[in-house]
């Protein structure tokens, strides 16, 4: 068994097992369920503008080279500097570069997974530089020294003392219950890192390769203070997150905001093109971009879930989904969690030490249905288990499937060995026998009945 | 060794080699543009302009952001003025524009034209920031500033309060208009940040509870002239 | 309609009332009806581990069994996805894909063939309890029905439809991955049996035998006075 694979299993125990969790994470989804039905109503045909979503990325992701091309020469006309990273290591690497080119001390970041992905901050620290996450979610996770439980939701599983008791501790507020009060909290001590910051890092969730601009997506307000005020912008992205045209985003951020948090649009959907041009009265000298690989290309070699690559990150598919909601966010233990993080992962970090977040799925496919570019999530997961069994199948697998297949292929001892398994079940299910002892934990089985369907039709129909 | 951008290209060039079945949808793809493609699909803007300042003003009240209608710039100023008085602010910073100037000048309190120099803590020291806009998407309630229309990136989001003073004749029925509007007027020259503000700064962070002003604005004032 | 039976390998062996309605209800409605008994698993619990090339060799049997059916009617929608969407996909650039697209034609989930294909609602049944409907996850979003068990349920004399909370969610089964998952699978049917059970309905019915399973399990076990009943019997119920 790999070791991201027994860690799962064990945090995937505990976290199951803590029905109050549980239900708090369910209640704190259960607005988002309302709004977002609210919105989605008022789209005229949802499925339909599915299809543009879908058609959009699909079209972008397929030619990625052209239109990459295409993102590049558009934003360096605009006055950005474009480099480009084959894996976390070096896009740390450019990062810190461009600090210790201008001598920066302070960094200001918004919310953006990638830097989860190349653990960004850990580099930066290390290199003496002081970093600050600003998002409200992640400014707390990184207090609490944590991983963002949900990519788009980073500390929805912490109540609100324990945010408290954590402002307290390090910010030395005085406690209160009020979200609103610690919200403020945050904002008055991050108000003042933005403007002493010397530089901004912030994600990127398009990239528009028609006019060069970059478009991020947030309610905070945090990224828009990250790219206005520190004198350098670095944004970070993977390959993938191009689209063709301007106007894709007409379809494209209505439905990331609907799908992932049910609002018509969120708060500030901006679009960057260079640093501050003449005649501009703020914003930073210099805007980089690195654009990151990361295992993408792996992902885009593989055609059957290429459209993997199509995600716009808006985390609808962890807010349905049950296997997430029962186990919650840290226990997967990858950048990206729910249903698109066990379909990538295994991608991006490796089949056989991840293949397990596949298999740890009832493939209910309530995420595909939920997914606004139509990724083929829980198939994907098929596909993934496909994949593993053939690259490094299990002995118990094989053996469990072989003996299977040779008893249902013989209709007769298909009947016989059900017989069998029929008179010996009271006997059985108090055997501790793999697979029948885990389920008879919590769960009976139906009393065995006598005869079989095939018995019983063949006596009725003589 | 090859340096890192050949690198992907040339992964993503043998990646594409195998072309990826087309994806599956409910109907059939229509040719022409997202936007014009999808425009039946996505939420009603208003085929006229009254039904697009109604959808307007039901969004806008949603995402409780405050709208004001006013016949025409005089009333604009008094209007801002009247705001400012009853929120009792100290200092407003604004963008120089000659449609502002007057609204600046009817205030009550200490004005700044903030485009003039770039003065972060200054203007963090400001109750409110007065701006104009690119135009008004009535489909989502989102209000298109740009560096260019709003005193540069850190006047919209920056003081406690944002306000937004425009002419009913900007508002466009859907975010599909706002972007080609956006294209038509800046061509190549695109100002270096075209923002979409749709309503006040707001977190859920905490429990998923709705909180107002995370980072930028808590309240979003429009006023609407004509 | 000459119709074939598909029972699944486990209603087979562990509820076999299931098949056993489904057949009264069609003969009832005047169709003729067989039960190949060369048939024995689909193949889904292979194909769900990954072990395509096992769950292959089950598709082309299958295939061999119906040769010829008029139509195949299945109880459970988990089984009749298998061979509605995932034969095909198995067997696609094989020599037997045209053979599975037909099959894939010709197969139905019970109430979808009521509804969809016949075109009956009313199957002159009776039925005098509350009951609360589960949708399976391959019925509701493989083969997309939702409505028609539904419909079948209105129209049978005194009977009550409750809807639950968590509507449709997922009950954990999954097959395998309830027993390779036993605490993700469990946490799952909690959420969905308490719903269930909070319903105050008598049953809980489904067109998926596999969760009634699972569910059914779980509900004796914690000793919730709701029990799981196949639809086919509801169906069957005309006394
Ligand atoms: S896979 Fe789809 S639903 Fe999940 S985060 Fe990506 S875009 Fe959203």
């Amino acid at each position: 068994m790999s070791d991201s694979k027994a860690i799962f299993l064990k945090d995937a125990t505990v976290n199951a097992a803590d029905g109050d969790q549980r239900a708090f994470i369910r209640k704190a989804l259960g607005g988002y369920y309302v709004n977002r039905d609210l919105q989605k109503a008022r789209y005229r045909d949802w499925e339909r503008a599915r299809d543009a979503a879908s058609l959009a990325k699909w079209s972008a992701v397929n030619d990625l080279a052209n239109v990459l091309e295409k993102f590049v020469t558009n934003f360096e006309r605009n006055g950005g500097v474009v480099h480009w990273a084959r894996d976390a290591a070096e896009a740390r690497a450019i990062i810190l570069k461009i600090a210790e080119d201008n001598k920066a001390k302070a960094i200001v970041k918004s919310k953006c997974m990638t830097s989860e992905e190349i653990h960004l901050n850990d580099a930066l620290e290390k290199a003496g530089y002081g970093v600050v996450e600003s998002d409200l979610g992640e400014f707390i996770q990184q207090l609490r020294g944590e991983a963002p439980y949900h990519f788009v939701f980073p500390c929805m599983h912490v109540k609100r003392e324990a945010i408290s008791e954590l402002f307290t501790k390090h910010l030395g507020t005085a406690p209160t219950d009020s979200p609103e009060e610690l919200t403020m909290i945050a904002r008055r001590h991050l108000r003042q890192l933005y403007v002493d910051a010397d530089i901004g890092i912030t994600g990127a969730n398009f990239l528009v390769a028609e006019t060069g601009q970059i478009s991020i997506t947030e309610n905070e307000g945090n990224a828009r203070l990250t790219a206005a005020l520190p004198r350098i912008h670095i944004a970070l992205s993977g390959i993938e997150k191009v689209v063709n045209h301007l106007d894709d985003l007409s379809v494209l951020l209505p439905m990331l905001a609907t799908a992932g948090a049910g609002q018509p649009m969120t708060c500030y959907n901006t679009l960057y093109s260079g640093p501050r041009k003449k005649g501009e009265c703020d914003g930073p000298e210099q805007f980089h971009i690195v654009l990151l690989d990361n295992a993408r290309t792996r992902l885009l070699a593989d055609p059957e879930q290429r459209d993997a690559l199509h995600c716009i990150r808006c985390g609808a598919c962890l807010n349905v989904c049950p296997i997430f909601k029962n186990i919650g966010g840290l226990a997967y233990g990858t950048t990206y969690q729910g249903p698109i993080g066990s379909v990538i992962t295994p991608h991006l970090r490796g089949l056989k030490q991840w293949n397990h977040l596949s298999g740890a799925s009832s493939l209910c496919g309530a995420c595909t249905d939920a997914c606004p570019v139509r990724i083929d999530l829980h198939h994907h997961l098929l596909h993934n288990r496909r994949n593993a069994a053939k690259e490094s199948p299990t002995l118990f697998d094989q053996v469990f499937h072989h003996g299977f297949n040779f008893v249902i292929k013989r209709p007769w001892l298909f009947a016989t060995g059900g017989r069998i398994f029929r008179a010996t079940l009271p006997l059985l299910q108090k055997l501790p026998l793999p697979y029948m002892g885990a389920w008879m934990k919590t769960r009976d089985l139906p009393k065995a009945p006598a005869q079989s369907f095939r018995d019983q039709w063949k006596n009725q129909n003589v | 060794m090859s340096d890192a951008r050949s690198d992907i290209f040339a992964r993503i060039r043998e990646a594409l080699k195998v072309k990826a079945p087309k994806p599956h949808l409910k109907g059939e793809p229509k040719p022409g543009s997202t936007s014009s493609v999808a425009k039946p699909w996505l939420p009603d803007g208003g085929e006229t302009a009254d039904a697009s300042l109604s959808i307007l003003a039901e969004q806008l009240a949603k995402l409780k952001a405050v709208l004001i209608r006013v016949p025409d710039h005089a009333s604009a100023a008094k209007a801002v003025a009247e705001l400012s008085a009853a929120k009792n602010w100290k200092k407003v910073a604004y963008h120089g524009h000659p449609l502002l100037r007057p609204v600046a000048a009817a205030l009550p309190c200490e004005t700044w034209e903030a485009d003039t120099s770039f003065e972060k803590q200054r203007l963090e020291g400001c109750d409110a920031g007065i701006t104009t806009c690119e135009s008004i998407v009535a489909q989502l309630g989102a209000i298109l500033v740009s560096s260019a229309s709003s005193g540069g990136r850190a006047l919209s989001i920056l003081p406690h309060v944002h306000v937004v003073v425009a002419e009913a004749s900007q508002v466009v029925p859907d975010l599909g208009s706002a972007l080609a509007l956006a294209k038509a007027r800046h061509g190549d020259q695109m100002p270096s940040m075209l923002s979409f503000i749709t309503g006040p700064s707001r977190t859920g962070d905490i429990e998923r509870i709705l909180v107002l002003g995370a980072h930028g604005p808590k309240e979003l004032y429009l006023v609407l002239v004509g | 309609m000459r119709v074939s039976l598909f029972v699944p390998c486990f209603v087979d062996q562990l509820t076999p009332q299931v098949g056993l309605a489904t057949a009264k209800v069609l003969k009832r409605l005047g169709h003729e009806v067989e039960f190949r008994s060369a048939q024995t698993c689909c193949g889904q619990p292979s194909f769900n581990s990954g072990q395509w090339d096992v769950a292959r060799e089950a598709a082309i049997r299958a295939l061999g069994v119906f040769r010829g059916a008029e139509v195949v009617v299945g109880p459970s929608g988990s089984c009749v996805a298998m061979m509605r969407q995932f034969y095909p996909e198995l067997l696609k650039g094989t020599p037997h894909a045209a053979e599975a697209d037909d099959l894939a034609a010709r197969t139905f989930e019970f109430s979808e063939f009521l509804v969809k294909k016949l075109g009956v609602t009313d199957v002159g049944a009776k039925f005098a309890k509350k009951v609360t409907y589960h949708d399976g996850c391959h019925a509701l979003r493989e083969l997309r029905l939702k409505e028609e068990p539904r419909q079948l349920l209105r129209a049978v004399k005194g009977l009550e439809l409750i809807e639950s909370e968590e509507g449709e969610t997922c009950c954990g089964f999954g097959g395998l991955f309830s027993a390779k998952f036993p605490m993700i699978s469990t946490a799952m049917v909690q959420v969905k049996g308490g719903a269930l059970a909070r319903t105050g309905a008598d049953y809980v019915v489904s067109s998926d035998p596999s969760c009634l399973l699972q569910i059914g399990g779980w509900l004796s076990r914690e000793g919730k006075p709701i029990l799981p009943l196949h639809i086919a019997e509801v169906l069957a119920n005309d006394a």
